[in-house]
């Protein structure tokens, strides 16, 4: 065996490492869910409030509570970080500002990814006060919303970087005015990036336990208006998870296990709705 | 060509640079109405940069500065304050390779409709049909107005995107190298519809195939590092040229 095809093998069997480690990871999360998870997963569990002794592991209750909460925390806010975002994201373009400034904004959108979640929450927690209200759903939408906005703007700004200049020249020659082009033509182009902003922004939101753990509260009831605190799947699941009693510890595995097929759902429901637009894209 | 033949687009004194790295000098140049009009020179020579100057397309770049004066039927189009979409507007554009919108084969040429006009839905379809069948592309596709324009053969994007284009009724119809990314009978069809065209619009093509130039032109620019050498109709530039970079180009020395 010469250098080079020694060379060729050992980064041959490098890269299957780093796949293995990948894929095997995100194999060992998803059986261990389910193998923890799936016996406590019942009718029940879906479709009853937690009570007090459903902590305590003596039966009764559900995590209904969570799994309304959860939808009606991360929906709106990856909602609203969607709108934001999108009209960010178009607004970054060569077309409409010049590139330094972009620039800048990248970077600050960058940062604001960086940061923990938890300072989102602590942030809108220190308002909350300031205001002088109380968690709520309201809150726990706009910790959500803050930290998904530059997740989703930075994932769209991408995908429609890569749209080819002569698209746009072509929509622009036909007399499109800046703002025609941008809402019109880009984004059908760029759907497919779009989406995935989205899909990751809901991902994230819907997963996040520290931004609506002081800003949403945590409660048995379902909310029955935005000024409701509300529990959420992440903060159900760090609720269970803590105690002491291995059945309860089971639940929260098995609200875990709510939680992902909630995404896995989300994410394939979207990605087939939007193989009707996708055939539509300019390669 | 007549000399008494309308101006379209006039340059005086055009100068456009890129990052302060100048790309055109000096322009001036006219270019006569309702003629092919070829604008040749070997690659990087400016060509397109020129082309892109008359629809104003340059400016979505960073960093352009354009100086001089374009004149469109006599009025300068660098002027500030100007409506740009509907100076574009008056410009079709064919470029080297073929942009369809990202939408049906119909939403394409209807696209420009829409954004123009308070046309009812059947006057947009007698529009769509008729601009179709303008570039010969209507037989092809009348049974899939509704599937998606990325399904067409390259060929058949081109003329789809010569069609809208004439569907917002230009003045002229710019073209990029439009046959480039093409089969050569696809380039034939092009070349073909260029020539019907100039009937009724003004057409400036670039090319960097001599051939092509001396197949279609009227009138002939050459470019050659950002600088007009010499311009005029069709047979005397290529009969019977006066500047000796011309010739050599003609015969193949520079490229």
């Amino acid at each position: 065996m010469n250098k080079r095809t020694l060379e060729e093998n050992i980064f041959k069997i490098l890269m299957m490492i780093s796949i293995s480690l990948v894929v095997g990871s995100l194999i060992i999360i998803v059986a261990l869910v389910i193998i923890n998870g799936a016996p406590a997963l019942s009718l029940d569990l879906l479709t009853q409030t937690s009570s007090g002794e459903f902590y305590l592991g003596a039966g009764g209750g559900g995590i209904l509570n969570a799994i309304v909460g959860s939808l009606l925390l991360a929906l709106p806010a990856t909602g609203l970080a969607c709108l934001i975002g999108i009209a960010i994201a178009l607004y970054l373009q060569k077309d409409f500002i010049h590139s330094w400034l972009a620039g800048f904004i990248r970077f600050s959108l960058d940062i604001l990814w960086g940061i923990p979640s938890i300072i989102y929450g602590v942030f809108c927690f220190l308002i909350m006060i300031y205001l002088g209200m109380s968690a709520s759903v309201m809150f726990g939408i706009i910790a959500l919303t803050l930290l998904e906005i530059p997740i989703i703007t930075r994932y769209m700004d991408e995908s429609i970087k890569l749209v080819p200049i002569g698209l746009k020249e072509g929509a622009y020659s036909l007399g499109s005015t800046k703002f025609e082009t941008a809402v019109k033509v880009v984004p059908r182009q760029a759907l497919p990036g779009i989406l995935a902003g989205i899909l990751l922004g809901l991902g994230r939101g819907i997963g996040d336990a520290a931004s609506i753990l002081f800003t949403a509260g945590f409660t048995n009831r379902i909310p029955s208006s935005i000024y409701d605190s509300t529990a959420a799947l992440p903060t159900m699941i760090f609720q269970l998870s803590t105690s002491s009693l291995p059945v309860v510890r089971q639940k929260a595995s098995a609200t875990a296990l709510v939680l992902l097929i909630i995404v896995f759902t989300i994410s394939i429901l979207s990605r087939t709705l939007s193989k009707r637009y996708m055939k539509h894209v300019i390669k | 060509m007549s000399t008494e033949s309308r101006i379209q687009i006039e340059t005086k004194n055009l100068n456009v640079s890129f990052h302060d790295h100048v790309v055109l000098q000096n322009i001036d140049i006219k270019i006569p109405a309702k003629k092919l009009t070829a604008i040749i020179g070997p690659s990087g020579c400016g060509k397109t940069t020129l082309l892109k100057s008359f629809n104003r397309l340059l400016e979505i770049q960073d960093d352009v500065k354009i100086a001089g004066q374009i004149l469109v039927d006599g009025k300068n189009i660098l002027r500030p304050h100007l409506d740009v979409p509907d100076i574009r507007k008056k410009m079709g554009l064919l470029s080297q390779k073929p942009y369809p919108l990202p939408m049906s084969i119909r939403d394409n040429v209807a696209y420009g409709l829409r954004i123009h006009s308070n046309k009812n839905k059947d006057e947009i379809e007698k529009t769509v049909e008729h601009c179709l069948q303008e570039v010969g592309l209507w037989n092809e596709v009348k049974g899939r107005l509704h599937d998606p324009a990325s399904q067409l053969s390259v060929g058949q994007q081109q003329r789809l995107c010569l069609a809208r284009a004439i569907a917002v009724e230009p003045e002229v119809v710019l073209c990029d190298e439009p046959t480039s990314a093409l089969d050569p009978l696809a380039a034939q069809q092009i070349e073909k519809l260029l020539l019907k065209l100039k009937k009724d619009y003004t057409v400036v093509l670039v090319t960097h195939t001599l051939r092509q130039a001396k197949r279609v032109a009227d009138y002939v620019i050459f470019l050659y590092f950002g600088m007009v050498i010499e311009q005029g109709p069709a047979d005397i530039f290529f009969n019977n040229p006066k500047n000796p970079e011309t010739k050599a180009y003609l015969s193949g020395e520079i490229s």
